[in-house]
Order: structure tokens, then sequence, then C-alpha cells
């Protein structure tokens, strides 16, 4: 982000609201002219500049790569700014109020959707918890929001999109709220008081007071522009490193390789798929170009589908963090739970693509 | 005064532990700089998205990593 969108001091709607409103045009303008420069760029710059053959494996690769990150890289940046923008005011706190007292099935579907757009780090999953579940939000509806949370979210939609394109996309974004749900729904069916550590219970709550204005426009470009930070930050390392991997396995492993072991008629490949993707610690972006490239290369939807869930949604940190709140065998039950929606996802995929 | 950075210890909470640190230098603050990370105490002050700021028992901020400027603000509230 350039230094024009440096926020000036809180001041009504003003002379300083139209500079930000002009400077926030001019910036979509400078993105839309970059992404549509990123789409000739690298052919001629890398053919008559360093002279490297486009027609070559290597070169094709090169290329394919250089044009792969900068695009995912501007769609990241695009999207993750836009989504701040809009949700500046959605924090855990008041997603807490938002969801206690309603009945459970709305309150499920709500804490996945919720869970999928707030913006939440993973060394926050533990104080999160301990804050939803000692302010009385079921047991049930917390594990919807943790489940939803690293499937679904802004990063894995845009990686997706890029990747398998639009229809696929909408297809795992309702796969992953429905695991969310019906696992939650499942865990609600249980007595599960005796199966968290007792201090979460016992944990005194404080309540954040907040105002009710609502923000303005510098509050939210500054929010937006914190989030681009963090979660660019974050992720755009596993970007690279995804489509690296992704680019090696396009250009150096045969056609059809995977058809005969990972094809949709084989429902064992869905597990194998998913196990392998447990101690894979990424997130979307790392992962998604990997499984576009398997799925180029003959893998069944579902068997990928499979094994980009598993690395986002299992993974060991996770469950050291966790282990912190809940008892082995609730963790155990937790994991299972995500995993066998996970199988189930697959295999579906599986049978109707 | 006493300041306190709420979180287990992710690299957010180091970022603003140092940014804080500077602050309080260059205000010149007489101030203690603790760090809470206990999972109960963090939660016992409501902040459930890391890391979180507290300034004589008063959570200022949560959820982000404020620079040196934007903190300084914060301490002479």
């Amino acid at each position: 982000m350039n230094g024009s969108l440096r926020p000036t001091p809180p001041t009504i709607a003003g002379p300083g609201t139209h500079r930000l409103a002009v400077g926030l045009a001019g910036l979509a303008l400078g993105w839309v002219a970059l992404y549509a420069l990123n789409e000739r760029l690298w052919g001629p710059l890398l053919g008559d500049l360093l002279g490297v053959d486009p027609s070559t494996r290597a070169g094709d690769a090169v290329r394919f790569l250089l044009y792969d990150v900068s695009k995912i890289m501007l769609l990241l940046v695009g999207m993750i700014f836009a989504v701040g923008l809009v949700r500046t005011t959605l924090r855990p706190e008041r997603v807490r109020d938002f969801l206690e007292g309603k009945p459970l099935y709305l309150a499920l579907l709500l804490a996945a959707v919720v869970g999928s757009v707030t913006p939440f780090c993973s060394c926050s999953s533990i104080p999160l918890f301990i804050g939803f579940v000692a302010a009385g939000v079921p047991l049930s509806v917390t594990f919807a929001f943790l489940i939803a949370s690293p499937l679904v979210n802004e990063v894995a939609v845009v990686m997706m999109a890029d990747a398998f394109g639009w229809r696929i996309t909408v297809g795992y974004v309702v796969a992953g709220l429905t695991i969310a749900v019906v696992a939650g729904w499942v865990f609600s069916r249980f007595p599960l008081r005796g199966q968290v550590e007792e201090f979460v219970w016992t944990a005194p709550i404080a309540r954040l007071q907040r105002d009710g204005r609502r923000p303005t426009l510098e509050e939210r470009v500054e929010a937006a522009r914190d989030e681009v930070r963090e979660i660019f930050g974050r992720v755009w390392k596993w970007v690279i490193i995804g489509v690296g991997i992704g680019a090696l396995v396009h250009g150096w492993v045969p056609e059809s390789s995977f058809e005969r072991f990972a094809g949709a008629d084989n429902p064992l490949a869905v597990l194998a798929a998913a196990l392998v993707g447990v101690p894979l610690y990424s997130n979307a972006a790392g992962v998604v170009p990997i499984g576009e490239a398997l799925y180029g290369k003959g893998a069944a939807l579902g068997t990928v589908m499979a094994f980009m869930m598993a690395t986002v949604a299992l993974s060991l940190p996770e469950a050291v963090l966790l282990r912190r709140v809940l008892k082995p065998r609730l963790l155990a039950a937790y994991f299972g739970a995500v995993a066998v929606g996970i199988l189930i996802v697959g295999v579906l995929f599986n049978t109707v693509t | 005064m006493n300041i306190k950075i709420l979180g287990p210890g992710c690299k957010n909470c180091q970022r603003l532990e140092r940014e804080t640190r500077r602050a309080v230098d260059e205000l010149g603050l007489d101030a203690t700089v603790d760090k809470v990370t206990d999972y109960a105490a963090i939660a016992g002050y409501g902040v459930m998205s890391t890391p979180g700021l507290v300034v004589d028992d008063q959570v200022v901020m949560s959820g982000r990593v404020p620079d040196a400027d934007e903190i300084k603000v914060l301490l002479r509230r």
C-alpha cells in the first residue's frame, strides 16, 4: 500500500474523506492496470530480455511461476483489502454476542458462516475458545466456528477460484460449511462438559466495552490495510512454495500419472490423500496450487479436495494448541469428526463428478 | 503506569511488546511492561483475539499490532 493511504487523524467526513475516496479509486485503477500488465508481461520479458525460450519445459515453468504468483498475489491483496473494508466491525467479541441465545440450528449455521469471514489467526484460537465457551456459547457452536475458519476464508476462495473456477469453488465452500455445521451438530448430541479442561468453565470473563458508532471510511481503510499486511504477510511465502511445487508437477510429472491409483473409483485414495494432508502444515495459499496440479495430472476431484481440506483443517500444531482446553478424548473426537467429514466430502465429489 | 501485553507468545505478541517498549522509551514514561501468557488470565480481560494491550488494567486495544506512534496515542490518554 502506498503512503497516501496513511489515515489522517480522525475527522468527521470532510475533505480528508474525499481525498481518501479518490485515493481508493486510484488504487483500484492501479490494481486493474497491474492485473492487465501481468497478463502479457512475462512472455515478452523473459523471451526478449533474458532469452528464455518459453517453448522449452523449463522456460514455460518459469513463465508460469512468475505469471501465476503475481496474479495470485494481486488477487489476494485486492480481495483481503476489499473484505477488510467491509468487515471492520466483525470481531470475535461481537460474534459471541451475536451467537448467544440463538436456537441451535441457526447458531450452528451462523457460527460456520461467521467463522469463515472473521479474521482470526490460529494463535488466537484458545482465547477465542475460552471466550466463547465461558460466556455460554455451546461447545458445538464453538466447534462449528473453529472448523469453518481455516477451511473457508477469503484466501481459500481466491486460491480455489484461480485454480479450479467458480463452480468448484462454490462446491468447496458449501462442503466446508456443511462439515462445520454437521460436525457441530453431532457434538451437540453428547454431554461434553467433563471433556473440557476445568479452568475453561471457571475462567472469569470480562466484556470489552464497545461503542456503537459506525466506523468512518478512514478507520475502514486503516483496518483493511492492517489486514492486508497481516494476512498477506502470513501467506505470501506459501503462495510461492505452492505454485512452485505445482509448476514442478505441471512440467515434470507425466500426464495421467494419478489416474490409476487416485482416480474417482478408488475410495481408498481419498483416505490416503487425507492422511498425506495431515502432517503437511500449510494453509489454502500453499496447498491449492498443488491440488490443482495433481488434478491436472489425473487425480480425481474429490481425492484432491480431501487432500486440500485435510491439509488446512487438520494440523498438528492446531491439535497441540487445542489440547490446552480439550481433554484427549474430546480432542480425538474433534479431529475424528472433521476427518470423517472430509472423507465423506471426498467420496461424494468423486461420485458426482 | 503498568502496561500488560496479553498473548501466548506468538509472533504478533512479540511485535506488540517491541513496539510498546519503543513507545514507552520515546515518551520517557515511567512504566512497567509485563507479559501475560496464561490463557485463563487473557480471557479474564475479555480479550478474544490476541495480542491485547492493557494499560493500568484497562484493555485499550486487541486483535492487531499497532505501531509505536499509535501506541503513544493510546498511552497518553
